[in-house]
C-alpha cells in the first residue's frame, strides 16, 4: 500500500504556481506534526505562467488519489471553470474526484486537517465549506 | 447549407476554418480583452484552436460527435484561461449530443449545439444579457431554428449578438469587477463565438 492509503487526497488549484504551492505548505504546516493526507499543488500553466492547466490538475489528482476520493479546492475564474468542466464532461480525473466549494486558503487548511484525521470525502468537503462561516469583522 | 453533408469531414472543416479565423482575429480579440479583461483572449484562443486543428489533421475522428469531443478536449487542455473550459464544454457537450452517427441532420446539429450552449450557461452560471459569449451563442442557435434555419442566418445573428454586448454591463468574470466601466466595450467572448458561427457558415459553402 502506498503512503496515505485510505485518506482523502487534496488538490489545490490556483492561477499561480507559487500561490498553490504556498497554500499547500501552509495547510500541511498547520495540520500539525506527524502524518498528513496527501496534498498536491496545481497552479499556473506548465510553462510557469499565470492560468489554469487541466493537465497539471489531472496529474496532481492522480498523485494524491489513494482510493478514498480527491477533494479539489480552487481559487477563481478559470480554475473554478476548468475543474467544473473536467468533472462534468471529462474522464481525466480519478473516480471520486470532487470540487469543494470553499474559500481557498482557509478551506485548504480545514480540508488537510480533516483529511489527515481520516475524515471521508463528504466530511472533508463540509469542513472546508464551513470556513465560509468564519467572519472577519 | 442544403446539399452539404454534415459528416465528420464537414466538422473537421468547421474546426479548421475556425482555427484560421481565430488566428486571423487574434490581435482584435486581445485588444477587446485588454479593455475589460486580462488581454489574453486572442492568444489563448489562437493556441487552443491551433492545437485543435493539429490533432484533427493528424488523427481525424470518424464521426461528427467524435470530432467535436476531440476538439473540446484540446481546448480544455491547451487554452489556459476561462475560455478553455467554456468552449471545451460547448464542443464536448454538443459532440456528445450528436451521438455515434456518421452523418447528422441540420436539426440534430441545432439541438446538439443547443445542449452545448445550455451546458456553457450552466458551467458559467450565466444568462443572456450578462455580456458573455452566451449573447452571441443563444441568438445563433435560435436563428438555426428560425424560418430560413440557415448557417448564414446563424452567423449573422451571432455577429449581431456580439455587437449588442457593447452597451451591456458585465455581470460575469473579471470584467464584472469593472462595474459600469465595462459598458461601451464589445465582449471578447461573444466576439470569438461569432467567429465560430461565421466559420460554420463558411465551412458549409
Amino acid at each position: 500500500m502506498s503512503e496515505g492509503a485510505g485518506l482523502v487526497g487534496i488538490v489545490l488549484v490556483s492561477h499561480s504556481g507559487p500561490v498553490a504551492e504556498s497554500v499547500a505548505e501552509l495547510a500541511v504546516g498547520l495540520a500539525g506534526g506527524g502524518f498528513t493526507a496527501p496534498v498536491a499543488a496545481a497552479g499556473g500553466t506548465p510553462d510557469g505562467g499565470l492560468g489554469t492547466s487541466s493537465e497539471l490538475i489531472a496529474e496532481a489528482a492522480r498523485t494524491v488519489d489513494r482510493g478514498a476520493g480527491v477533494a479539489l479546492l480552487v481559487d477563481l475564474g478559470s480554475a473554478v471553470l476548468t475543474v467544473k468542466a473536467l468533472i462534468a464532461e471529462g474522464d481525466e480525473l480519478p473516480e471520486g474526484a470532487r470540487l469543494v466549494d470553499a474559500p481557498f486558503v482557509e478551506g485548504a487548511v480545514a480540508a488537510v486537517v480533516s483529511a489527515s484525521a481520516g475524515a471521508e470525502l463528504a466530511a472533508v468537503a463540509t469542513a472546508a465549506g464551513e470556513a465560509y462561516g468564519y467572519r472577519k469583522e | 447549407m442544403s446539399g452539404t453533408a454534415l459528416d465528420a469531414a464537414f466538422f473537421v472543416r468547421w474546426m479548421t476554418v475556425s482555427s484560421a479565423a481565430v488566428d486571423r482575429e487574434a490581435d482584435h480579440l486581445t485588444e477587446l480583452d485588454s479593455a475589460i479583461g486580462d488581454a489574453d483572449h486572442g492568444s489563448n484562443m489562437q493556441r487552443g484552436f491551433a492545437a485543435v486543428a493539429k490533432v484533427l489533421e493528424t488523427e481525424p475522428p470518424a464521426t461528427p460527435g467524435a470530432v467535436l469531443i476531440a476538439a473540446g478536449r484540446q481546448l480544455i487542455s491547451t487554452v489556459g484561461g476561462a475560455s478553455g473550459p467554456l468552449y471545451g464544454t460547448l464542443l464536448r457537450r454538443s459532440g456528445k449530443a450528436l451521438g455515434e452517427a456518421s452523418e447528422v441532420t441540420a436539426d440534430q446539429l441545432r439541438e446538439g449545439l443547443r445542449a452545448g450552449v445550455d451546458a456553457v450557461a450552466q458551467l458559467g452560471g450565466s444568462a443572456p444579457g450578462d455580456k458573455t459569449m452566451l449573447d452571441a451563442l443563444y441568438p445563433a442557435v435560435e436563428a438555426l431554428a428560425g424560418a430560413s434555419g440557415s448557417f448564414d442566418a446563424a452567423a449573422d445573428a451571432a455577429q449581431k449578438g456580439a455587437l449588442a454586448t457593447v452597451p451591456l454591463q458585465a455581470r460575469k468574470g473579471r470584467a464584472s469587477y469593472l462595474g459600469e466601466r465595462s459598458v461601451g466595450h464589445q465582449d471578447p467572448g461573444a466576439t470569438s463565438s461569432a467567429l465560430l458561427f461565421a466559420a460554420l457558415a463558411e465551412a458549409a459553402k
